[in-house]
């Protein structure tokens, strides 16, 4: 990757050797891998077969793309070359994304209109806001505070299962249980940051995912409390001001209320809008935190903290704020996933669920509130799409993450947009 | 050294392991002046910040800041980011710590943190935009307006502090420092890297804060063209130990450092130089 950097082309032996060195790594890869296959013949044996022509075919491919990659590389590097410096702030480039953004929202509203009887395109919509919200929360952590958070889920779990208990257990509702969920996340945070105020990068990670695994350990078993393995089921739907969306004729039913004819997908529309407005509450408050003393100080902190301290900023409560806040937000979208769900499990709250959001954040742009949106899109969208070739379904996910990080290795939207630009004598900040 | 001393440092010793990086170390540095620290590489003198500010704890030995309202501060006590926020002890890097991605705007308010992180209420009357907290937010604008102004730093405003050549990030640094309001500065090789202009222009910087602005200079300087021009006494660290102190006039001519920094390769000619 680093070669790539200097400009200097390679010569004609040393490009062959390159692709050479390449295509000896797939022929050893691929002889178990394709070269080598079994099949069932009934019975109890499995009978080996070979694939040479196909492991030829492969390692074949590896070599011109190889030779293909570097040429393309070598481009890239001279058109960086040619770019001029870092220009000051572009003002023209973030008002394009307050374009698209706005657009973006545009959009978003429309969606149950465009897709009013496809269930399917409505759940799956609500899920990528669910991401979009997570990333956006995960996002103060990893992308403005630059603390490497490989446990994000536990928040999630947290309150996922502080709503699914608050309303099994003593009839709490959704709106009630937002906001203590809310804060019993935020306080988990704290758990979690206060031990690991000193680590940072790979440490950090590594403790933030093990306490990512104890909650969801003590969660696994700790069955009186949680439900176990078995999860908790029956979790209440949110309702709006008292009034439910259930079948005419029950108990506080809208479609009475309204006198309209009940449809079971009036409840996904809601929920679809539901989620929509607490992603967009929590953009504008991460947005709004990014202007204020204790936003830049997290953009500080991911900077340099030992300048930090040297400029008098207490970098521990900082940091604290950026774990309460990060996990606060977590646990609101965990509400809203139980609310959704109507059931949960520890199964949903795994290390992969971690892993896809932060994948989210750092494939998007850490700091980057619309690479998020992007991310979310392209990593809940593409398994989606993918499952009709549903065998190559995990190859092509993994190749799209390869190839946003060769071509944009910041993330799909790598721009920093100034918390504040100073235009003239009487020009009031932005 | 009667004249009300700003900082005492008595008997200070920093031990790394089996290393005694800063050997009983005694020194007073006066209050309204430019106090220079001078040793070969390897003297202790970054040491002797990191025990300033809070970075180190020493082995053994006090450092207090006599702070013209709150009285005798004992910094060893305290936390790096209380140094400057209680104390208002700040300091620079010899390897500049600028927030690079951020801008140079940016980072002179983020120097501001306490301040405005007061008047924001837990970002709570930051959120709803109460005058209060524009109010603050202004005046932590004007102030960071104002020091890129006498820093002749206005042109580079709005960019990435990072991506700006070198002696600007060096003075960008030290206008930074400047906006948290110490009574005391520490600059830690504020010269390295500087052109010979660039130099001279550091000079009539530090000059015109000393003088004009009232902030005490604790100045670590390799470049003597900077050190004897400007420094109002020196003190001069060798093997963690104070070999000489006194007026530069005297410190050039001192045998102690001159042997001491007969292994140096070219200070005779850097001082030669300085005196011409
Ligand atoms: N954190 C540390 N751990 C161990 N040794 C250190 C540490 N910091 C400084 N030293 C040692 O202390 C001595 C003085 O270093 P320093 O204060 O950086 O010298 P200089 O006068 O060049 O600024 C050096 O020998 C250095 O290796
Ligand atoms: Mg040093």
């Amino acid at each position: 990757m680093q070669a790539a950097a200097t400009t200097h082309a390679m010569t004609l032996p040393q490009r062959l050797k390159d692709a050479f060195s390449v295509a000896f790594i797939a022929l050893l890869l691929g002889i178990p891998m394709i070269g080598l296959t079994t099949t069932d013949e009934g019975g109890t044996a499995l009978k080996v077969l070979t694939r040479w022509p196909a492991l030829a075919l492969f390692v074949a491919i590896c070599f011109v793309g190889r030779l293909a990659l570097q040429v393309v590389r070598e481009a890239l590097a001279r058109r960086r070359a040619r770019r001029p410096a870092k220009a000051p702030a572009q003002a023209g480039s973030s008002r394009l994304l307050t374009v698209i953004g706005w657009a973006g929202v545009g959009a978003a509203l429309l969606v149950p209109v465009a897709f009013s009887d496809n269930r399917y395109a409505v759940d799956l919509a609500t899920t990528v806001l669910i991401y979009v919200m997570l990333g956006w929360g995960l996002n103060v952590v990893v992308g403005l505070a630059g603390l490497l958070d490989l446990g994000y889920v536990a928040f999630y779990a947290v309150g996922a299962y502080t709503y699914a208990l608050l309303s099994t257990q003593l009839g709490w509702s959704f709106w009630q249980a937002l906001p203590v969920a809310g804060g019993v996340a935020a306080f988990f945070g704290v758990i979690l940051g206060y031990p690991t105020l000193r680590l940072r990068g790979d440490y950090l990670a590594i403790v933030t995912l093990g306490f990512g695994e104890i909650i969801r350990l003590i969660l696994v078993n700790w069955t009186s409390f949680s439900g176990g393995p078995n999860g908790i089921s029956e979790i209440p739907r949110p309702g709006l001001f008292g009034y439910n969306f259930t079948p005419p004729g029950s108990e506080h039913s809208i479609a009475d209320l309204l006198q309209i004819d009940y449809s079971p997908m009036q409840r996904l529309f809601f929920l679809y809008y539901l989620i929509l407005a607490l992603a967009l509450l929590t953009n504008l408050f991460v947005r709004g935190m990014r202007k204020l003393p204790t936003g830049r100080a997290w953009e500080a902190v991911r900077e340099d903290e030992i300048a930090c301290k040297a400029l008098g900023i207490n970098t521990t409560h900082i940091k604290l704020a950026a774990f309460a806040i990060g996990a606060m937000l977590g646990g609101f979208a965990g509400v809203f996933f139980a609310a959704r769900q109507g059931f949960i499990s520890p199964e949903s709250f795994t290390f992969s669920e971690s892993a896809i959001i932060l994948a989210i954040v750092v494939l998007g742009g850490m700091g980057s509130q619309m690479g998020v949106v992007l991310a979310s899109l392209v990593l809940v969208l593409l398994p989606e799409l993918g499952r009709d070739f549903a065998q190559y379904r995990m190859l092509l996910f993994g190749a799209a993450m390869v190839l946003i990080m060769v071509w944009r290795p910041g993330g799909i939207l790598a721009h920093r947009a100034p918390t504040l630009v100073y235009t003239g004598p009487k020009g009031d900040q932005a | 050294m009667s004249r009300q001393a700003l900082l005492s440092v008595e008997n200070l010793t920093m031990r790394f392991g089996g290393l005694t990086a800063i050997d009983d170390l005694s020194l007073e540095v006066p209050h309204k002046a430019i106090t220079g620290i001078i040793g070969p590489n390897g003297a202790g003198k970054t040491t002797f910040f990191n025990c300033l500010t809070g970075f180190y704890k020493p082995t053994s030995g006090s450092v207090v800041m006599h702070h013209p309202v709150r009285g005798p501060v004992r910094l060893a006590d305290l936390p790096s980011h209380k140094v400057a926020r209680v104390a208002q002890v700040v300091r620079t890097f010899q390897n500049i710590r600028l927030f690079a991605n951020m801008t140079v705007l940016e980072n002179l308010v983020v120097a501001q943190h306490n301040a405005l992180q007061k008047a924001s209420v837990f970002s709570l009357a930051g959120l709803l935009r109460l005058p209060s907290y524009r109010k603050a937010a202004d005046q932590a604008l004007e102030r960071a307006l104002s020091w890129l102004t006498r820093l002749k730093l206005m042109e580079f405003v709005n960019h990435p502090a990072g991506a700006l050549p070198y002696g600007t990030q060096r003075r960008v640094e030290i206008a930074r420092a400047l906006c948290v309001n110490p009574i005391l500065l520490c600059l830690d090789e504020p010269a390295a890297g500087l052109n010979p202009k660039e130099s001279a222009e550091l000079n009539e910087l530090l000059l015109y804060l000393c003088r004009e602005e009232d902030v005490s200079i604790l100045l670590i300087e390799h470049d003597m063209s900077v050190v004897m021009n400007v420094s109002d006494h020196i003190c001069v660290l060798n093997y963690g130990r104070k070999i000489a102190e006194g007026a530069p006039a005297d410190i050039r001519v001192n045998p102690h450092v001159v042997k001491a920094y007969l292994g140096e390769d070219d200070l005779e000619d850097d001082m030669a130089a300085a005196g011409a």
